[in-house]
């Protein structure tokens, strides 16, 4: 465009100008869009030192479309005047005129019209003064000729309330010659061609020089969800550790599964409304091994197993109720009955990572639905020490290697513990997870050995995703209120690597 | 976790010793207790009412501290300190015994019209107790602490604690009619009738959360004395002829509700707790209730409970080698007195009314451990040898999702609650035959069904990120949920959807 007719244009009116040139008048004396011109002004600032803009901003009244036409018509008020015979009008007829309704207050404000309302065919309209100066209709055709000054603040501001005039901001350019002036501006060469090479004209050539600062054009990609990054990257872990995947394609579970076979008794404040879903249809859950259910009520109400029991009523009903999973750890329950009916025994390890549902109050950092992560070992023997191995070999692979545990309490792990490690930014210990040793209650009645033990731990997969990619509210992360541009951003996602400088914005 | 405050300065001069504020919170870490926040009355009311409500209030330092949802004897402070006493062996966990009167026993006798509504109660008496202002507020606290815990905010079980001086047994554990119950509740002037009670507390915000347990009955249950003074009207509120105040030297405790055994656990618990002040530590006096079949039981019941572990279980399953008079040390420190019997192999533990949270062996162990500290035992890899296997769906989910985003496509997660008109209106289909999951008492409509397809999050995906360049490529691949009738039961298929905008 610096080579355009509007430039060309430009730089002569210029040479032949004193001083300099505002862009909105040259654009009107041109008879060419001031748009126009501002992109010839501005293609020629990127040649360089040729012409110097400075950027002006001018403010300026001008007439609304309603302003215009009563600067055209006359106010509504004046009009409503001026449709008065001497007899007067009804009011009803009046107010049925085009400009009735609003010309009507102001025309009764103004005192030029007065209204008898015991009139006899219903109120009516008498004008009050033989004529009258439409001072409106003036004033904008003051505007209109560009005298807007002539009028005062108040007069501007009134009709400015009445959606008569707005005031404009106009940015135009003062345009003057800069220190490389000259009216033939050469076109720069963007292209080296073979000709050029062979001829040696290139030497002569004025190129354009490279922007190395321009964004450049990215590369057509897709890209995964920061979160499923963090996932994949789990499931690596527990793969390298020797665990097998659980089922978990089941987001609706019954209260059997989800508590009852977790030794968690019926009126534990979990299974309230208020933290569980609970499902309207289907409300129950048909199919369940009843055998292992009567020793799960036995266990409940009465003990068993070495255990005192809870001693209370254990109801099927309340058992039979379906909900959304509040945890993953009913989907262990149904792997570790599976492993259960298998004889003999063989050891397992298990894990899983999936969604489960809480109806809990919402904040910046709690939603209804989340992931858990969930790892399984059940063999003969099993310690708590060896429950802070695993979990020492799995936090390691995080790059988490400062542990502490401690003591905790779930309704189905006995001994539990709470996992801390040491955060350095924040300078203290948070904790990283929760574990422990399921009870005896949970494990004997589904049929499996005593001497078996099973460890079980778990953590949310929202927190170290939140915590790795530096979000602070859980819903940029999950859920379609994501703003893609964070999924595109958001790099590889490596657990166990250091935490590098902070990252500086744009960096490729 | 349920949450306890208490007066730091108190707590210390309880405990014998001050810490500094990083020292206590360690001492916490290692019993399992967590100091939540440290904080002061003043600096409660500025963040909840301004800074100008809070003028005046006082300053005097509060912890907060959490306390594991099992362990009812550690909800008042002095629960915390004979806990953290015993633990650090400061003292020697007290012996609960109940003890008669040497003149009348108090009898409490539940009629058959209760019997149908809340038919379990359990009583006892703190005899020659001594109140101070904080020992009055810890014995209310407590109160409160147990209806919001175990006595699931007072539907299962209902607390009342009576001045027996103002009182004369027997007292009858009865329901009426409400209209039939005129007495002068706890704080007010005059006498009301039950079902003027229950309009005045619709908006009285700490009482109006339990009128649901009683308000549609036809009777109301409620305690007299044999004067035809009412006790209280349970569970909603005390008579005011009865109201404790730190001079009442003789208490009546009645708990009554729904749950037996809940009922005699709240009771040991506040027995044990606050008998400490009696002229007789530690010493309750009993109470008789006679239930209508005219069977009558004693109360409390502070029963210990004696269980035999092998000490070499304890170390098997801890993962420690400590001998059987360690062991017996390590529990006993957990208010667990223990003592090694039989073959010098066999640990006897006495499992106090305060420990009702020890019902299996587990727990005993898990005490073990505590007291050994989890942080000194010793790490091992468990020799489990397994060959690990994929789950075939998410194997391949893996897999496509690598080729999805290969092809150009960007990975959405989306939610899998949704409203009804997200999967049906506004898909042009009837609701009835998507075969969708329902939630029952969705909070909002957002929560109202399960997802049956994926589209509706990818384009509610796309429509929050309008502003984006497009092409805007968008995949998924996730459950739904779809009504399985067959089987009775749900299943979420394999679904992967995708949607394109040029």
């Amino acid at each position: 465009m610096a080579d355009g007719p509007v430039a060309e244009v430009l730089l002569r009116q210029l040479a032949a100008a004193d001083g300099g040139l505002d862009s909105a008048e040259l654009a009107a004396k041109l008879g060419v869009e001031h748009q126009a011109l501002v992109g010839a002004v501005k293609s020629l600032q990127a040649l360089g030192e040729i012409i110097e803009a400075e950027l002006r901003s001018t403010k300026r009244w001008e007439l609304t479309a309603e302003g215009e036409e009563i600067a055209r018509e006359g106010s509504h008020e004046a009009r409503v005047f001026r449709s008065i015979p001497p007899e007067g009008l009804a009011q009803s007829e009046l107010m049925r005129l085009p400009s009735g309704k609003v010309g009507f207050s102001k025309a009764m404000s103004n005192k030029w019209i007065r209204v008898d309302k015991s009139a006899a065919d219903g109120p009516r309209v008498f004008r009050v003064v033989d004529s009258v100066e439409d001072e409106v209709q003036r004033r904008l055709q003051l505007v209109q000729g560009g005298q807007a000054e002539k009028l005062g603040e108040k007069e501007r501001s009134e009709l400015r309330k009445r959606k008569l005039l707005t005031e404009v901001t106009l940015k135009t350019y003062w345009v003057s010659k800069g220190s490389a002036f000259s009216t033939s501006i050469s076109k720069q060469e963007t292209e080296l061609s073979p000709e050029m090479i062979s001829s040696g004209s290139w030497r002569d050539r004025p190129f354009k020089p490279y922007n190395f600062l321009a964004h450049g054009v990215l590369p057509d990609s897709g890209h995964l969800h920061p979160l499923l990054k963090v996932r994949t990257q789990f499931r690596q872990i527990f793969l390298e550790m020797g665990f097998t995947e659980m089922p978990t394609d089941n987001f609706i579970e019954s209260s059997f599964w989800n508590f009852d076979a977790l030794f968690q008794p019926q009126q534990h404040p979990a299974r309230d409304q208020h933290d569980t879903f609970f499902l309207r249809d289907p409300a129950e859950a048909l199919q369940l091994p009843m055998d292992y259910v009567h020793r799960v009520k036995r266990t409940h109400s009465q003990g068993g197993y070495g255990s005192q029991g809870y001693k209370y009523n254990w109801k099927l009903e309340e058992a039979r109720k379906n909900l959304l999973r509040t945890h993953t750890t009913s989907a262990s329950a149904r792997a570790l009955y599976r492993l259960a009916q298998k004889k003999p025994f063989t050891p397992a390890k298990y894990f899983s990572i999936d969604r489960v549902f809480r109806n809990e109050t919402l904040d910046a950092t709690h939603l209804a639905e989340f992931h858990q992560i969930e790892g399984v070992v059940a063999d003969h023997g099993l310690t708590l020490g060896h429950l802070m191995g695993v979990l020492r070999e799995f936090f390691t692979k995080l790059g988490i290697t400062q542990l502490r545990f401690k003591p905790a309490y779930n309704p189905y792990t006995e001994p539990s513990m709470e996992v801390f490690s040491y955060h350095q930014g924040l300078r203290k210990w948070v904790e990283v997870g929760n574990s422990g040793i399921f009870r005896p209650e949970m494990l004997l009645p589904m049929g499996l050995p005593e001497n078996v033990s099973v460890i079980a731990w778990g953590l949310s997969l929202e927190r170290p995703t939140m915590i790795k990619y530096g979000i602070n509210n859980i819903r940029e992360l999950v859920g379609h209120k994501v703003n893609l541009q964070m999924v595109y951003d958001s790099p590889l996602c490596r657990l166990d690597a250091e935490p590098g400088p902070p990252r500086t914005q744009g960096t490729a | 976790m349920p949450t306890v405050s208490v007066k730091r300065d108190l707590l210390f001069r309880a405990l014998g010793r001050t810490y500094t504020d990083e020292e206590f919170d360690e001492l916490c870490f290692e019993f399992g207790l967590e100091l939540d926040e440290i904080t002061s009355e003043k600096e409660i009311i500025s963040k909840e009412q301004g800074n100008e409500k809070a003028e005046g209030a006082s300053d005097v330092v509060l912890y907060k501290i959490d306390v594991p949802a099992n362990r009812y004897d550690l909800l008042c402070l002095e629960g915390l300190v004979r806990g953290l006493q015993v633990f650090k062996e400061r003292i020697k966990a007290p012996v609960y015994k109940r003890v008669t009167p040497n003149g009348e026993i108090q009898k409490l006798i539940i009629t058959e019209e209760t019997a149908r509504m809340r038919p379990y109660a359990v009583a006892a008496v703190l005899r020659n107790i001594k109140f101070t202002r904080d020992r009055f507020g810890s014995f209310v606290e407590l109160q409160e602490k147990l209806h919001q815990n175990i006595c699931r905010k007072r539907a299962l079980v209902a607390i009342g604690t009576h001045d027996l001086d103002t009182l004369s047994g027997p007292f009858t554990y009865t329901a009426k009619r409400p209209s039939d119950i005129k007495f002068k509740p706890l704080n007010k002037t005059k006498e009301y009738t039950a079902c003027e009670l229950m309009n005045i507390y619709k908006t009285d915000n700490h009482l109006k959360h339990y009128l649901h347990i009683i308000e549609n009955k036809p009777l109301f249950p409620v305690i007299y004395d044999s004067n035809g003074v009412v006790l209280s009207m349970p569970p909603i509120i005390n008579g005011n002829h009865s109201k404790i105040t730190v001079n009442t030297r003789n208490v009546f405790i009645e708990c009554t509700g729904t749950d037996f055994t809940k009922a005699k656990i709240v009771l040991d618990v506040i027995v044990t707790m606050f008998s400490e002040y009696c002229e007789n530590p530690f010493m309750v006096e009993a109470a008789e209730v006679v239930f209508p079949n005219g069977k009558s039981y004693i109360f409390p019941e502070l029963a210990y409970r004696k269980e035999i572990v092998r000490a070499d279980l304890i170390n098997k399953k801890v993962g420690i080698r400590e001998t059987p008079e360690n062991i017996a040390k390590l529990l006993t420190r957990m208010h667990l007195k223990s003592e090694v019997i039989g073959d010098g192999n066999q640990i006897e533990i006495e499992i106090p009314p305060t420990r009702a949270d020890v019902i299996h062996a587990c727990d005993i162990v898990e005490d073990a451990a505590i007291a050994y500290g989890y942080n000194n035992i010793q790490m091992a890899l468990p020799k489990t040898y397994t060959i690990a296997n994929q789950f075939p769906l998410n194997k391949l989910t893996e897999l496509l999702r690598y080729d999805m985003a290969a092809a150009g496509f960007t990975e959405a997660l989306t939610f899998a609650l949704c409203s009804q008109e997200d999967i049906a209106d506004k898909l042009g289909l009837d609701i009835s035959a998507t075969k969708a999951v329902h939630i029952s008492n969705p909070k909002t409509a957002e929560f109202q069904v399960a997802r049956t397809t994926l589209l509706p999050g990818l384009l509610k995906t796309i429509a929050a990120n309008r502003k984006m360049p497009l092409p805007l490529k968008l995949f998924e691949i996730s459950d739904i949920v779809v009504k399985d009738s067959s089987r009775g039961k749900n299943k979420s298929p394999f679904s992967p959807a995708e949607s394109i905008l040029l």
